[in-house]
């Protein structure tokens, strides 16, 4: 099997996205770093993804607040109805 | 002496006992609210269905849950099969000499240097929630399972029956997209 250092900017930016949870091998993260002395482009994206990384975290504490429309109470009672019509045929 | 307790069912208290346990669990993992109570609503008809398969071993929450799953599994099936790739906007090269490469429409540029003032801004959270619900809906569940609510790779695997693999190919097209969406819609309009 050949291992390869060189990778291309789809792989180089797989790499990044991975690593954005913390999942992405030492070996991994070294080609990244030796992609970034060629490719600026790739460099951005991942100052850029970091970024996102935090907005995200800002936004996933939101989400967990609780704001989500759970049933109403007349969608319950709707769906009473047709589970109880169900119970009986 | 062991002392195993015999479950019972009883489907006319489900929708009141139940409906908004199976909703928080199924709003976690598909993003809408529709789609989640649709979800709720098959799972106690199927549960209804086979009640008569039920053993008692577990708790009626326990087996309903384990129905949900099922559905969830084949709402994302559905999706997968369905729709996904011509949504999805190509970042890279497909094939030929430049394999790989950014496409050159489509490299990234630079954002406005401010934008950690911003991070609090509530219009940057419609904008960015509104790029995720423009991803292709299999991403979006994805993404949303690993990013916002924090699931374990293994676990999102498992419940959606996909290979880790798969999982970070998702995630990648998922995240490039998003990027993409922000660039175009908040930070360089």
């Amino acid at each position: 099997m050949k291992s390869k250092i060189k990778i291309s900017c789809d792989e180089a930016t797989a790499i990044c996205d991975k690593n954005q949870y913390g999942q992405a091998s030492l070996f991994d993260k070294i080609k990244l770093n030796i992609h970034f002395i060629r490719c600026k482009f790739c460099k951005l994206y991942t100052k850029q993804n970091t970024y996102l990384t935090r907005l995200l975290g800002v936004y996933s504490e939101d989400a967990h607040c609780g704001k989500e429309k759970c049933f109403s109470e007349k969608e319950k009672e709707q769906l009473q109805e047709k589970v109880e019509k169900k119970i009986v045929s | 002496m062991t002392t195993n307790i015999i479950h019972t069912l009883a489907p006319e208290k489900w929708v009141s006992a139940y409906s908004d346990y199976l909703y928080n669990y199924t709003i976690t993992r598909v993003s809408n609210s529709e789609i989640a109570k649709d979800l709720v609503q098959e799972t106690f008809f199927a549960g209804l269905k086979s009640m008569k398969n039920f053993q008692g071993k577990a708790s009626e929450r326990t087996w309903l849950i384990s129905i949900l799953k099922r559905k969830i599994i084949d709402y994302y099936r559905k999706i997968n099969s369905t729709k996904g790739k011509a949504e999805v906007r190509m970042n890279f090269y497909n094939d030929g000499e430049n394999e790989g490469d950014w496409l050159e429409e489509r490299v990234p540029n630079s954002w406005s240097e401010d934008a950690d003032r911003h991070i609090e801004n509530n219009e940057l959270k419609v904008t960015l929630e509104d790029c995720i619900d423009n991803l292709p809906e299999k991403y979006g569940m994805v993404f949303k399972m690993k990013t916002i609510q924090g699931f374990e790779t293994e676990e999102i695997c498992k419940e959606l029956d996909i290979t880790a693999s798969n999982l970070w190919v998702i995630i990648h097209r998922a995240r490039t997209q998003l990027r993409r969406c922000m660039e175009d819609n908040w930070f360089n309009t």
